[in-house]
């Protein structure tokens, strides 16, 4: 199968070529940031794909399906630059796909979709809408990336589509929301919180995404691996303190001395759990995590210990 | 040197994973200072006094339904301790949370580390169906505000615990809990002062403060009833079921207070 990954010099979508590649598909990219060293065999074209080159490739290539992996979370850019990548690439990719005859797509979102409150369900279901969005406004972009993607289920019957709601991802290459938190030697925490954040190993959300590539879903599905952990418990585990401040105070400091960068609706994320119900993926799948809460965490901190000056992996931007 | 709480919440037939979390974040850590306090008020503050233990069943799904009876959780908290520390293998019941409490820092954590998720359909019908034990009072917050000379009464049922124990297949164990309204009598509720601070309303004692006085309490369990339907019967239906509960757990009361 010809496939093409939008966004293929993130780290989880490089797992994801990879892998194709080991199966034996033809894996085409599309990332401006491009991939220095990318493996032999990668079609890489270093184009943003809302630009008319990036058709050409669509054009000229005829994939046979797309993995859509184009989307930035809320801490790396500013709110324009958010929209105009989540959502505007993500129409750019649909129409194409539509255009150029592909036959399948998964999106590749994330469970963050539900949002977190202090009335939100521990567990969400597929059918369940976003929540306290307008508390965390950073959020609407990928919210509507996700319904955009969802509406080609019935828009665009030809495409046989699925939207992937996946948990944080976690492992030693330090690269994700979650491990941009626990990177630093400090975990900060609101005082009196302690929520139950649920995460994958990196491997197991790339082994993920390409069965369902392979199972050729249809629908929406929320993707995780092993049992949630409580914050403080993933930073005892990964060898870093926690810094419990009261709300008011830590968001003052959020983004100083170390601390990671949060923006303020944000902070309702680090007192309030997102946590998925992914039993419908595993029964249409028969997905299977690898790694268990505890081996995840570990794998990340035995390749980033507490005090770890850079990531091994550059971070995109 | 493991003490018997230790021992008891090791015996808790939960997945907990190798740090003692279950899949709910329910926590052997939390679970054990918890129940450490719960049991010296259990036996030797209250002395409280237990019936019908064998009507829960030992394994599997059940839905604890019975009263309200003092202005604070207190009963909620007896009837989690008589299923902790009475019942062999412990039980942990896990009961639905009020929504403001989720809402206080150090409250959320502690409710949900031991299991009390908050107050939504979607939590009781998921713990149900992972065959937890599920504590439900259906007088809700108006349960709680009874006021001293309403202790041994019973307000206003919702419908809700009925429709979700047809629609999960769960044996209902009423219960009656007798003695909160002597441990904390409630005088008056302050509604307007209590909203101010986001709970429902404070209730004021003849010592202004809702602290328990040290009375004797009576947990009374009754024989399951299982009712057969799909949940989703016409309100009639549903009702003349909802009322044979409250009956039976009226009965347990007058029994109990006998």
């Amino acid at each position: 199968m010809k496939v093409l990954i939008p966004g293929i010099a993130g780290l989880l979508a490089r797992k994801v070529a990879v892998r194709l590649l080991a199966m034996g598909h033809e894996v085409i990219g599309i990332d401006p940031r491009g991939w220095p060293g990318v493996p032999a065999g990668i079609e890489l074209h270093a184009l943003d794909i809302r630009k008319r080159a990036a058709e050409d490739v669509f054009r000229r290539r005829r994939p046979d399906a797309v993995i859509h992996m184009a989307t930035i979370s809320a801490l790396l850019a500013d709110a324009e630059e958010r929209y105009r990548i989540n959502l505007g690439g993500t129409r750019a990719v649909f129409e194409h796909c539509a255009t150029y005859g592909v036959r399948q797509m998964v999106f590749v979102g994330r469970h963050t979709y539900y949002g977190a409150g202090p009335d939100a369900p521990l567990y969400h279901s597929e059918s369940e809408p976003p929540q306290e969005l307008g508390s965390y406004p950073e959020l609407a972009d990928l919210v509507a990336a996700d319904l955009y993607a969802a509406n080609a289920l019935w828009r665009l019957p030809a495409l046989e589509t699925v939207v992937l709601r996946v948990c944080y991802t976690l492992g030693p290459s330090a690269h994700g929301t979650l491990a941009g938190f626990l990177r630093g030697r400090f975990v900060p925490m609101v005082l009196g919180f302690d929520p139950l954040f649920q995460f994958m190993h990196e491997d197991d959300a790339a082994a993920a995404i390409v069965t369902a590539l392979s199972a050729g879903l249809h629908g929406i599905y929320n993707v995780a691996g092993p049992q949630p952990l409580p914050l403080s418990v993933i930073a005892e585990e990964a060898g870093r303190r926690v810094l419990p401040l009261p709300e008011i105070l830590l968001a003052a400091v959020l983004g100083r001395a170390g601390l990671p960068r949060l923006s303020r609706g944000a902070l309702a994320h680090i007192k309030y759990p997102i946590v998925v119900d992914a039993s419908l993926f595993r029964r249409d799948t028969g997905f299977a995590h690898r790694f268990d809460e505890l081996t995840t965490v570990h794998t990340f901190s035995d390749a980033f210990p507490a005090g770890g000056r850079s990531s091994p992996v550059p971070m995109p931007g | 040197m493991p003490d018997d709480i230790s021992a008891r919440v090791d015996r808790l037939e939960l997945p907990f994973d190798a740090r003692g979390v279950d899949d709910y974040g329910v926590s052997k850590w939390h679970l054990g200072v918890v129940f450490r306090a719960l049991a010296f008020l259990y036996r030797n503050y209250f002395h409280v006094k237990c019936t019908g233990l064998e009507h829960i069943p030992a394994r599997g799904r059940a839905m604890l339904v019975g009263n309200h009876s003092g202005g604070i959780a207190l009963d909620a908290a007896m009837v989690i301790a008589s299923c902790f520390l009475e019942l062999d293998p412990p039980r942990l019941a896990q009961g639905m949370a009020e929504k403001f409490i989720n809402r206080f820092p150090f409250a959320s954590t502690w409710t949900a580390r031991c299991g009390q998720l908050t107050g939504l359909p979607q939590h009781a019908q998921r713990l149900l169906e992972s065959d937890r034990l599920l504590m439900v009072f259906p007088e809700g917050a108006r349960g709680t505000a009874k006021l001293w000379k309403e202790r041994n009464s019973l307000v206003e049922f919702g419908t809700g615990f009925l429709r979700l124990a047809l629609r999960t297949k769960a044996p209902i164990v009423p219960f009656a809990f007798l003695g909160g309204g002597d441990a904390i009598p409630t005088v008056t509720n302050l509604y307007k002062l209590g909203r101010m601070i986001g709970v429902p309303y404070l209730p004021v004692t003849p010592w202004l403060l809702p602290l328990p006085r040290p009375v004797p309490l009576s947990i009374h369990y009754g024989e399951p009833i299982r009712f057969e339907g799909t949940g989703s019967e016409d309100d009639d239906a549903t009702q003349r079921q909802v009322d044979e509960v409250k009956a039976r757990i009226a009965a347990l009361i007058e029994r109990g207070g006998q």
